[in-house]
């Protein structure tokens, strides 16, 4: 089969992704975020991210067109997230791509979300090889998967009983009076400060923790010391060192993610390790997991930022391996699932 | 011939050709919008025996409606018309309701009311209908308790009131046929929520300790 011309959309959270790949081959990432409107409130309100959707869209689509230089005429399939998510943003991607797929008698491939986020990687030139573990962390997720094979075996080792690591970020910086989004916010506040300034609990990591939790998360017992530490320091009248509690967070944050990580690695004799979601942007994320990857023998694999973000391209990556491996379309029942697990690739 | 479509109460789904329907299909399920536009609009085609180069644009009842439901059939119909390269043609989905009522023969003065949740109606008022039995809309679509559109709103005490629980895509497409024959205006691009989406504002960090 030659490679074929996948369009794939994305509505889960706040960012309008509509990508083209022909085959493993990136032709167009679009992407329109409604980020700033979310600014004020602290955090991404649902329902102001599918209106931004329902007004995105179609721009999106067509500067997505342009840049690859092709016509919905020519493409062979599309590819739409049908979850996890927020089920009002889902919708409207669902309900614009059945309607362009009937519209262009084309077939649809409802895809997971989180899995997008692994099968991105073909993009990247170079073959990735099964089993890989995968780290996905984003303002809406935090999960580690093991993929045996993208299309067709993948399985969830553990994920966030509370807040996503990305939300974490936010909800420290708001505490610091830094602005959102708090990733970047709290990694710039975190240049000059002394990551072991303060020492943060990491959570889920006590050995008691680690019998039931051993790949899962939490990071309200982290957002919650930090408040506190925050709130004796003002009782106590102290200016509060910005830079060492956002850095000393921080270190927490990526600790704790990167460590889990290793762990699934090589308790499962698996020797390669796969970052994905928006929060991957950290630096101090990406250099402590390089770092101890390298320490223990694990190859790294992190996509281009552009593509570890929310975005079309990886639903279109996806959508196109999917297709290789000789798979039927969807159909038209389906719907958004918020809570679709990994072990549905293809719904 | 218009592919017409309209989700501001439960999914309906219509072929409109010349004043005729040609095929009208719905799912009243108000949850259900997502999972089952693709079908209906599959199924509207099939009973019209119509194929997607047949139709010459899409019509589209733009609320007031719930949003969620709502942005269905908008998001829908702009991704069909852009697929088939063909116009979006927006009508008020109140306007397709009071437009069918004049059609069937109602006359003067009506008040048409629908569910907007939350113990609230949705409702426009009209004072008749034109020569083409156009709906003449007064004033913008609105959002009351029922009990309070009567005190809020003496005015249109007089006016006979319908409460509908559905609106018929079918009314959207004859209606924006008929708009699109007299060279009238269409609905602004901009969905009819009437509400603002439900934030809670971020008022600084709560304290945690004691
Ligand atoms: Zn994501």
């Amino acid at each position: 089969m030659t490679a074929p011309l996948v369009l794939g959309i994305e509505t889960s959270c706040d960012e309008t992704g509509v990508g083209i790949v022909r085959g493993e081959t990136l032709l167009a990432n679009v992407i329109a975020s409604s980020m700033e409107e979310h600014a004020r409130y602290g955090g991404v309100v649902p329902e102001i991210a599918a209106r931004a959707h329902l007004e995105a869209f179609t721009p999106t689509l067509e500067s997505a067109l342009a840049e690859a230089g092709v016509s919905l005429a020519d493409l062979d399939a599309i590819a739409v997230t049908s979850g996890p998510g927020l089920s009002g943003a889902l919708m409207v991607g669902i309900a614009a791509a059945k309607a362009l797929a009937i519209a262009l008698d084309k077939p649809l491939y409802a895809v997971n979300h989180l899995v997008g986020h692994v099968g991105v990687d073909v993009l990247s030139g170079e073959e990735l090889e099964y089993p890989t573990v995968a780290l996905l962390v984003s303002g809406g997720h935090t999960s580690l998967l093991l993929v045996r094979d993208l299309v067709s075996d993948v399985e969830l080792l553990g994920e966030t009983i509370d807040d996503a690591a990305g939300e974490a970020f936010d909800k420290v910086a708001r505490l610091l009076g830094l602005p959102y989004p708090g990733g970047p916010e709290i990694d710039r506040a975190a240049r000059d400060g002394d990551p072991q300034a303060i020492r943060f609990p990491r959570g889920l990591s006590l050995p008691k923790d680690l019998e039931k939790h051993r790949y899962d998360f939490s990071f309200s017992g982290l957002k919650t010391a930090v408040a506190r530490h925050v709130e004796r320091m003002r009782d106590a009248g102290e200016v509060v060192p910005v830079a060492d509690v956002a850095a000393s967070f921080r270190e927490a944050v990526v600790d704790v993610l990167v460590t889990k990580a290793i762990a699934a690695c090589q308790d499962l004799g698996v020797p390669r390790l796969l970052l994905g979601g928006g929060v991957i942007a950290n630096a101090r994320l990406r250099d402590v997991a390089a770092e101890r990857c390298g320490a223990s023998g694990i190859e790294l694999r992190i996509p281009p930022l552009a593509l570890c973000t929310d975005n079309g391209a990886m639903i279109a990556a996806l959508g196109a391996q999917l297709i290789l491996a000789g798979r039927e379309p969807s159909g038209m029942e389906f719907g958004s699932d918020s809570t679709l697990p990994v072990t549905e690739i293809l719904v | 011939m218009l592919l017409a479509i309209d989700t501001s109460a439960g999914t309906s789904v219509a072929i409109v050709d010349g004043g005729e329907i040609r095929a009208e299909v719905d799912v009243r399920d108000t949850r259900r919008h997502a999972e089952v536009i693709g079908s209906l609009i599959l199924e509207s085609l099939d009973d019209a025996a119509a194929a997607v180069r047949d139709l010459t644009g899409v019509a589209i009842g733009m609320g007031p409606g719930p949003f969620t439901g709502l942005r269905v059939g908008i998001a829908a119909a702009n991704a069909f018309a852009l697929g088939a390269d063909i116009p979006v043609h927006r009508v008020v989905s109140h306007d397709a309701l009071a437009f069918a009522q004049y059609l069937g023969g109602t006359t003067g003065r009506i008040l048409v009311t629908t569910d907007a949740r939350r113990r609230e109606r949705y409702w426009s008022a009209y004072q008749g209908a034109d020569g083409f039995t156009l709906p003449e809309r007064i004033g913008e679509p609105s959002l009351h308790r029922p009990e309070a559109l009567e005190h809020e709103v003496a005015e249109y005490a007089s006016f006979r009131r319908i409460d509908a629980d559905w609106v018929s895509a079918a009314s959207v497409g004859l209606l924006a046929e008929r708009l699109g024959e007299h060279g009238r205006a269409f609905a602004a691009p901009e969905p009819l929520y009437l509400r603002s989406p439900d934030v809670t504002l971020a008022s600084g960090s709560k304290r945690v300790s004691a």
